[in-house]
């Protein structure tokens, strides 16, 4: 029944294997191995709490194919924080901000706000808003997630995170 | 001695950020078990229907299928609406849940069957398979057609569409109509809302090596268990549910969602299964905001003052009655506003459609009269020349004031303090008459009023248990549901600032059914009041012990200690000071008890007459003020919102972010409701059932939210607070409207939701769209 394949993977700096139908999606590949911070709101493009890093750029996984990603290297919000300073310094920045509620949005908004970050974007509530507004979130209100994103901006703009 | 408060008020971190930051919070769909089903819930073909019969033979033939459910196969499929209410409240509150459909078919969204199968694919190929005969019938989609004589009955078990009806009356009406100067009488309609939280209904069960159903699924309500399990026909003690932080609730996930079906596809196979809803599912499928139709007639005298108030309110139930008669209380008792009325009538009635079903969603009834009774006043306002300020001002409950059910709220009521405060900051600066760009500018306040807690006929309590660790920590256990808002959290920091702790050292324990002490539902604002209460009070227990501990090891008495800093002190000379976790020990060694479970009951009140509601239904109110400048393009009808100003009275902020989250959170929830949320309900089927097409704000739609919270001590919670989450999103909808209406000068086209930019251009040309 199945017509599985193989793709070869860099995901999270590991080298996986994963085995994926041909119609299968990133969100759903990465979730059938486990990578549970993928989070599944809509699986139309919508909402993008699926959103990863897909060689360094911010992708919807619900809407790339997985067999596309042989080959691709791939990192998540989880594993983000775990290998680098400017993502864990921005999720502890959505601690002390108060920019977590239910949760359910805030690794693809991590996922918008390291993009947003790394590109040099600057300490401006309005472009931040701008980066993230292919992102949902029904509880905060978008403030305190901006406060989050901006406050990290400063700090690189001051030289804090050098 | 109380100390000084370190943590209260204070914005110190959630004990769930960091795990929800850092990608490591598990929610219902993020659990698995080996050899797991996938269930899938075959919905009906139309809206209205009987049916005929089903032949699950094909389905059931399918590889991989493991079960395949009808009504015959589920041992009660019929039940009694229960919503974590700890008594039988009767009366017509409590409607008919029903499993499977039998009979008429009330909805789209009525469940068929329900399928087990290896994978997900094998699921819903199961459930195509599945041969259903129905008989389509007419059905009926408004409610006001509903409860005509004659009109189509949606329900094979009622002889009649009405669900429920009551009055609220003080003083006569009808004699003071010809003593106003002034009438102002509209008839306005309420869209419903989706709760659109972005995590969908999902869950997991299991059976657990002793037969218990074992679920894990995130729900407001936990004491569902108890239906449950009569729905399986088992004891109480045989349905657990390890419950899991919700992606967000807002009232949807209050209703049983995914766990009687998961409950039951465990209980026929014996395998771990899991189900979860799609997008497209959850928003067809879950209860809405009761859309409702509203009749205002409100009479004045010239010099401002509302003599006479008369609504009339036609709710829409859909298929079944769920929260409907608790919805419409809360639309009765708030119909007449925050004002100081002489002569109130409010009649109401809700009845059963074929829609989707209506229940709970964040205001609970109170946004939908708040949005008629605040445009009123600004009409009001402008035909006796008064300014749309001072009218409010002139009538606005204050302390000591009654409803008109004779009831006089004892929390504060801070209406005018608020009503100042946002209209000084929302007029700082002249409004100018328009932008640069050309765009016209429009601003407006709306004030409202909204309980937290529970009805008090409802008898609510909570229960809340702490154990202090031999190293000085602390285990709170709790069954809160915690769907965002810092539920749980707010507990611990409760604990942790009453024993003199940092908020590390005391962690919760939460939502299991049988392992944590119910605290009842994450609904109605009441887990902050009545589980904030309950451990608050099992807080004083455990800090009574603590101190006559310390007392008799520092010999010095009782009242002359305190607690803080991980230390029991003396409070004339701090100096003097025995470590926390030396009192502990010491208490444990002497045969103390480490552990404590206290239970805060709320009033109580009777099941009221609701042919004439009188006196208390209700513990308190939450008072807001919402301001807002938004630019309007005449040309087009696009509107921006530019400024809003969200002010309430907290009572206190326990937890400075989590206030604030909740205050921004609501303002921005409902700041498109009355304009761009729109579910598109044709005769019963739901257009718009993805982000594409249900449009809820983005971070561009909305300004940054400036807060203005007020901490008049004056509520019933913890500290003197008041409930937030639900009075957050109350007056925005209203002062949104009342904006757009400054901005363009006129009331076409603005009474009606979902007010489209369409009808706001109509209305800039003078062209009416009803």
């Amino acid at each position: 029944m199945s017509n599985k394949i193989k793709i070869n993977l860099k995901v999270n700096g590991e080298n996986v294997t994963y085995e994926v139908e041909p119609q299968e999606n990133l969100l759903r590949a990465l979730r059938n191995n486990f990578n549970w911070d993928v989070k599944c709101g809509c699986e139309a493009g919508e909402c993008g709490t699926c959103s990863v890093l897909l060689d360094g750029k911010e992708v919807k996984s619900c809407l790339t194919l997985a067999a596309a990603c042989d080959g691709h290297e791939i990192w998540t919000d989880k594993g983000l924080g775990l290998n680098d300073r400017l993502t864990a310094r921005l999720q502890e920045a959505f601690v002390e901000c108060g920019s977590v509620q239910c949760g359910f949005c805030t690794p693809g908004m991590i996922m918008a706000g390291v993009e947003y970050l790394k590109n040099g974007g600057k300490a401006d509530r309005k472009a931040i808003k701008y980066a993230i507004s292919g992102h949902l979130c029904r509880c905060t209100g978008y403030i305190k997630i901006v406060d989050a994103i901006y406050k990290v901006a400063e700090e690189i703009e001051e030289g804090a995170l050098a | 001695m109380k100390h000084n408060l370190k943590l209260v008020g204070t914005a110190v971190p959630r004990h769930d950020a960091r795990a929800k930051a850092k990608g490591e919070q598990l929610f219902s769909d993020d659990w698995t078990m080996p050899n797991m089903l996938y269930g899938k819930v075959l919905r009906s073909k139309y809206p209205a229907a009987i049916l005929r019969g089903i032949d699950t033979s094909k389905a059931e033939a399918l590889p991989g299928v493991k079960a395949v459910l009808t009504a015959k196969d589920v041992p009660h499929n019929e039940d009694i609406t229960k919503f974590g209410q700890m008594i039988d409240v009767g009366g017509g509150f409590e409607g008919l849940y029903k499993v499977l459909a039998t009979g008429k078919i009330r909805s789209k969204s009525e469940a068929i069957a329900l399928v087990a199968a290896e994978t997900e694919e094998i699921a819903e190929e199961a459930c195509n398979l599945i041969e259903v005969d129905y008989e389509p019938t007419e059905g009926v989609f408004d409610p006001r057609e509903a409860i005509k004589d004659g009109a189509y009955l949606v329900s094979s078990e009622d002889n009649s569409n009405v669900i429920m009806r009551t009055k609220i009356q003080d003083g006569d009406v009808d004699k003071v109509w010809d003593q106003c100067d002034i009438i102002i009488e509209n008839d306005y309609y309420t869209s419903p809302n989706d709760h659109a939280y972005l995590e969908t209904e999902g869950g997991m069960g299991w059976l657990d090596e002793n037969g218990v159903i074992t679920l894990r699924v995130g729900s407001q309500v936990l004491e569902h268990y108890r239906t449950i399990a009569k729905i399986l026909g088992v004891p109480h003690t045989m349905v657990r549910n390890i419950s899991v932080p919700m992606g967000g609730g807002f009232g949807g996930k209050e209703d049983i969602t995914v766990e009687t079906y998961i409950a039951l596809l465990v209980q026929k196979t014996r395998r771990p299964v899991k189900m979860v809803w799609s997008r497209e599912e959850s928003i067809e499928t879950h209860a809405k905001r009761h859309p409702e139709y509203l009749h205002y007639k409100t009479g004045a005298t010239k010099d401002g003052k509302i003599i006479a108030q008369q609504v009339s309110i036609v709710l829409d139930g859909g298929s079944y009655t769920y929260l409907t008669p608790w919805v419409q209380m809360y639309s009765t008792y708030a119909a007449a506003g925050p004002y100081k009325i002489p002569n109130v009538k409010i009649e109401s009635v809700s009845a059963f459609t074929n829609n989707t079903l209506s229940s709970a969603n964040r205001g609970f009834g109170s946004p939908q009269v708040n949005f008629a009774y605040e445009r009123q006043m600004d009409q009001l306002a402008d035909k006796l020349g008064i300014s749309r300020v001072e009218i409010r001002k002139r009538n606005i409950m204050h302390n000591g004031d009654a409803m008109p059910t004779g009831f006089i709220p004892q929390g504060h009521i801070a209406l005018e303090e608020l009503i100042d405060k946002v209209d000084k900051s929302l007029n700082a600066t002249p409004k100018p008459d328009r932008l640069p760009d050309g765009r016209k500018v429009g601003r407006a306040i709306a004030i409202g009023h909204m309980t937290y807690g529970r009805l008090t006929f409802m008898h609510d309590s909570s229960r809340v248990s702490i154990r202090i660790e031999l190293d000085g920590t602390v285990t709170l256990r709790a069954g809160v549901p915690d769907i965002g808002g810092g539920q749980a959290s707010v507990l611990a920091e409760i604990v942790a600032e009453e024993l003199g702790l940092n908020i590390e050292d005391v962690h919760p324990f939460i939502m299991d059914t049988h392992l944590t002490p119910l605290c009842g539902t994450t609904t109605a604002t009441r887990q902050l009041y009545m589980s904030g209460n309950a451990a608050m009070k099992a807080a004083d227990v455990m800090r009574d012990r603590i101190l006559n501990e310390a007392s008799k090891i520092l010999k010095y008495p009782v009242e002359s200690l305190a607690l803080g800093d991980r230390k029991v002190y003396l409070v004339n000379n701090p100096t003097v000071n025995v470590p926390f976790v030396t009192v502990v020990n010491s208490l444990s060694n002497n045969g103390g008890m480490l552990e404590t479970i206290e239970q805060f009951n709320a009033p109580f009140t009777d099941v009221p007459n609701l042919k004439d509601i009188k006196g208390e239904v209700l513990p308190d109110l939450t008072y807001t003020c919402h301001g807002v400048e938004v630019a309007v393009d005449e040309e087009t009808g696009v509107f921006e919102i530019l400024r809003i100003i969200a002010g309430i009275d907290a009572g206190k902020m326990v937890n400075k972010n989590s206030c604030e989250g909740q205050v921004e959170g609501g303002a921005v929830y409902h700041s498109l409701w009355a304009t761009h949320e729109d579910l598109q309900w044709r005769n019963g089927i739901t257009k718009a059932n993805n982000f594409s097409t249900y449009i809820i704000p983005t971070s561009v739609d909305i300004p940054d939210i400036e807060t203005i919270i007020l901490e008049s001590g004056g509520g019933f919670g913890p500290y003197g607070a008041k409930g937030v989450g639900e009075p957050s999103d109350n007056s925005i909808a209203p002062a949104v409207i009342n904006a757009i209406r400054d901005a363009i000068g006129t009331d076409l086209n603005l009474n009606k939701m979902p007010i489209t930019y369409e009808k706001i251009m109509c209305a800039c040309k003078g062209i009416k769209i009803d």
